[in-house]
């Protein structure tokens, strides 16, 4: 299949940017989104043109690494899906598809559709741990968790902190990635403990790095490639109000 | 010359509480004082960073991506094992022990392996308090599963995705650690040289990768953690970063690089399907459970849908060959045990290249729900990639290449032959042996970094005056200009060939020569074209952009050049090994049926190579293995 592609380029973060127009031809159905930009770039490497920068490592949809927005939609239109997990039999011959880098104020762009997603560990760093030092912390089975608490933990520990969720959002939060995190730490008895604490900062620390506040639009779960449900961001506001101040 | 591995005297049992008490400390209030640099932060640097950290000492990360929760450990699926005995189904620590220097094909060290199995119980606990979500029974308890080569349950899980969550709590720890500034993150910097003073490590020169600067730093001890090498196939498990070079910059300042033919092709992985490809996808050996392989019995069936196919027309060819562990039979057996079917003509596919992994019996008999929550991810993924439905009709799976038993020489202490310099994780060759058992390579990650490292580096810097080298020095210096000139040369060549066509070259000839069945015709064949290759690759490549700026071309560049390097060694440490045992397989030693044929009267040692310098070949030294605890036996999983 053949397709034309309007790619984000921009030199570094000062620069401007601008869409360039590129052909990606001959393209396999069975190739995934990431290979189809590879073999783009070798062809751009061909004739000398700086090829397009984007990150990725894993390409099994679970480093969180790679990303960008395709014809609107982070990570592209195939749900739960991951734009390196993404594959070419998802588009049709003569298809034309824009490609954007995440764009949020707090995730400066590097290079063309590569940003710097350090704000994210900022707001892990605030709080989005147990507090317990490695050494002895005691027999694993003595502290017994119900099965559905164990689930809801993982449904929440899914996330891979890929930013697509920012990416989404009208007011560019990062609510769904802090939360998921809150929630899966407060309805575990080990982060019980440092909950309130932990649900202060972490909102405190994603504000100060330049995110937007949650207005219930959703997309953020739309766009999740994890499937990370909006519920965590009800857990998230609970445990909030629970934290403030009697 | 002979290695000695320091390994302590006495019972087994004790061998690690002993080695423990007798080690030096270092004063708590002068740990501060100490600078420890980490390289790499997966689940070995990850846990080792952030326990450092929590000790006291001053520690600084790096990674080369753009964050510390991404390394490679992430993708890890299946589980980690731990001799818990939770389900009285005969499992201890010495049976762990026992399976994992059988497994390994009796080329690790025994007391390198009881100290991660006795440490084993002590990772499960402290995952479950930094609040990492296993799996769990109905009852509240810890739930676990059976695994690849083991006969009993001893693996804890998250969903498939055990790896993510091991990393993120560590990642977590880690974060902590940041915040309380004890550690100080560097992602995005990509480590090109080791700077070693008067035989000592004592800093890093690296990349950054954002700016392009080359940079330095001392530390009183430098930590790698920085994975395997099996990119050097080019198509492998591994993520499109994972190197050899951080290992290889060590060995060329003199580390010895030890068993490096000792790689893990993996038998669950989903086939090539065509040339545009860049890696391959594991799917979690853990899908062997339920799971069961089979190719059809008559060449003229391959093409027929696999429904068509009659079950007496199937071969389920590891139930008949090894009827005790059947389906579960370890990684280097299941994945022979493919080839030698599709070599027979009778493989399915694409290019015949695949045997069928086939979920029918086991649907019919818990519930195609059941299946669901057991791998409902790993179908999911599956027909992501594939556009088939595993539920309805067989996977199609083949061999991959997906880990490296060897890696750099270290002693029991995880300490390279270069003091100061310390190995952790899969870039150590320290406990897998020829071949790695399946949930192994997380306990072995989190062992070193929480519980081994944070000892053994103690004993080092308590002979160590802090600071006593800094980046003032003129080795420094040098190290940058060596890095530089390196750049320099690969953006000059502006030739007409890519990186990656070189890369896919160098991947076709170890996959061939050096893959799941070597001989002396193929893998001299191999030491004929890797510097045919390597020379044109400094002469014809071409590094478009800019080196004082974000540039992934130069940066694979400079990854494939030691890829064209270390292949050497590893297709000469392959070569001078005549035996066959675990990953390794040389065609010239197996049993009249086919099975690996160890020669423990000529090969039971490490093999450490010296380098040479270029173009010179490198100098073999050796380390006796001794087995007091276990006999040595033909390995049989019949």
């Amino acid at each position: 299949m053949n397709l034309t592609l309007y790619v984000w380029r921009q030199n570094g973060p000062e620069d401007k940017g601008k869409l360039e127009q590129y052909e990606a031809k001959n393209v396999s159905p069975d190739s995934s989104f990431l290979e189809m930009l590879d073999e783009v770039n070798q062809e751009l490497i061909e004739h000398g043109v700086e090829p397009i920068e984007f990150d990725n490592d894993c390409r099994e949809g679970i480093c969180g690494t790679c990303g960008c927005v395709v014809n609107g939609i982070p990570h592209g239109p195939q749900e739960k899906t991951t734009a390196c997990q993404l594959h070419m039999r998802q588009f049709k011959d003569g298809d034309s598809l824009t490609l954007e880098p995440w764009r949020a104020k707090a995730f400066p762009v590097i290079k063309d559709l590569a940003v710097d997603r350090t704000a994210l560990d900022k707001i892990i760093q605030a709080g989005g741990y147990t507090s317990a030092y490695t050494g002895e912390v005691g027999e694993a089975n003595q502290t017994l968790i119900s099965k559905p608490d164990a689930d809801y933990a993982m449904d929440a520990a899914e996330c891979i902190g890929c930013g697509a969720c920012v990416a989404a959002c009208p007011n560019g939060s990062a609510m769904l990635f802090t939360s998921a995190k809150v929630a899966q730490l407060a309805v575990l008895p080990q982060g019980q403990i440092e909950a309130a604490e932990r649900v202060k900062n972490m909102t405190e620390a994603m504000l100060n790095a330049g995110f937007g506040n949650c207005t219930n639009h959703y997309e953020c779960q739309a766009a999740c490639p994890k499937g990370v449900s909006v519920k965590f961001i009800a857990k998230l506001n609970r445990e909030y109000i629970k934290a403030l101040p009697k | 010359m002979i290695l000695d591995g320091k390994c302590p005297t006495g019972p087994i049992e004790k061998s690690w509480d002993k080695h423990r008490f007798e080690m030096k400390l270092v004063n708590p209030a002068n740990k501060r004082k100490f600078k420890v640099i980490i390289v790499g932060t997966g689940l070995a640097g990850g846990a080792a960073a952030a326990t450092m950290g929590e000790l006291g000492y001053n520690v600084e990360a790096y990674c080369y991506q753009d964050s510390t929760r991404r390394a490679h450990s992430i993708a890890a699926q299946g589980g980690i094992n731990a001799a818990k005995n939770y389900h009285n189904d005969g499992d201890s620590v010495f049976r762990l022990f026992y399976d994992t220097i059988k497994g390994g094909d009796f080329r690790a060290r025994e007391a390198d392996v009881w100290r991660l199995a006795q440490v084993s119980n002590n990772i499960i606990d402290q995952c479950v308090a930094q609040g990492v979500p296993f799996a769990r029974e109905y009852s509240g308890l810890l739930a676990n599963r059976s695994f690849g080569g083991a006969q009993v349950s001893r693996t804890f899980y998250a969903r498939g995705q055990t790896g993510q969550q091991l990393l993120l709590g560590a990642y977590q720890a880690l974060a902590r650690q940041a915040k309380a500034g004890t550690v100080k993150l560097r992602p995005r910097t990509e480590m090109l040289d080791l700077v070693v003073v008067d035989g000592v490590a004592k800093g890093i020169t690296f990349r950054n990768l954002v700016t392009g600067e080359i940079e330095t730093s001392w530390g009183d001890a430098v930590v790698l953690a920085t994975g395997g090498y099996v990119n050097v196939f080019y198509l492998s498990t591994n993520a499109m970063g994972c190197s050899v070079t951080a290992a290889w910059k060590a060995s060329r300042k003199g580390a010895f690089m030890a068993n490096p033919c000792y790689t893990q092709i993996h038998p669950t992985c989903i086939p090539q399907s065509g040339d545009h490809q860049s890696k391959l996808t594991l799917m979690s050996e853990s899908l062997r459970n339920d799971g069961r392989c089979w190719v059809p019995k008559r060449k003229e069936d391959c093409e027929k849908a696999p429904a068509d196919i009659a079950d007496e027309d199937r071969d389920y060819y590891l139930e008949r060959k090894y009827p005790s562990f059947g389906n579960l039979a370890p990684r280097d057996i299941a994945s022979r045990a493919a080839k030698e079917q599709c070599d027979d003509d009778r493989g399915v596919g694409p290019g015949k290249r695949g045997v069928y992994l086939d979920y029918k019996s086991a649907i019919d008999r818990v519930g195609e729900d059941t299946i669901r929550e057991r791998y409902g991810n790993l179908f999911d993924m599956y027909e992501k990639i594939t556009d088939e439905n595993a539920y309805k009709q067989p996977m199609r799976i083949y061999p991959a290449p997906h880990y490296s038993m060897g890696g750099l020489w270290v002693d029991y202490n995880c300490m390279s032959n270069i003091p100061g310099l310390f190995v952790l994780g899969e870039a150590n060759f320290s406990v897998h042996g020829a071949n790695r058992l399946g949930a192994s390579a997380l306990m072995q990650g989190l062992a070193d970094g929480y519980f081994v490292i944070p000892y053994t580096i103690g004993n080092y810097l308590a002979t160590v005056k802090p600071g006593e080298v800094k980046d003032d020095h003129p080795e420094f210096k040098k190290s940058v200009e060596e890095v530089q000139g390196r750049i320099d040369k690969l953006m000059s060549i502006n030739g007409k060939r890519s990186v990656s066509s070189f890369h896919r070259e160098l991947g076709k000839i170890m996959w061939n020569n050096v893959g799941m069945a070597r001989s002396e015709a193929s893998l001299k064949e191999a030491l004929k074209l890797i510097p045919e290759l390597r020379a044109e690759f400094w002469q014809n490549l071409k590094v478009t952009g800019d080196k004082n700026q974000r540039n992934g071309q130069l940066e694979d560049a400079g990854r494939v050049a030691d890829f064209l390097e270390f292949a050497e060694v590893m297709t000469t440490d392959a070569l001078h090994r005549e035996e066959s045992c675990g990953g390794h397989f040389r065609v010239e030693h197996q049993t009249d049926d086919g099975e690996a044929m160890r020669d423990d009267e000529k090969f039971c040692y490490v093999a450490a190579w010296e380098y040479k310098g270029e173009g010179k070949a490198p100098e073999l030294h050796k380390e006796p293995l001794k087995f007091e605890n276990v006999k040595l036996a033909v390995r049989s999983y019949k």
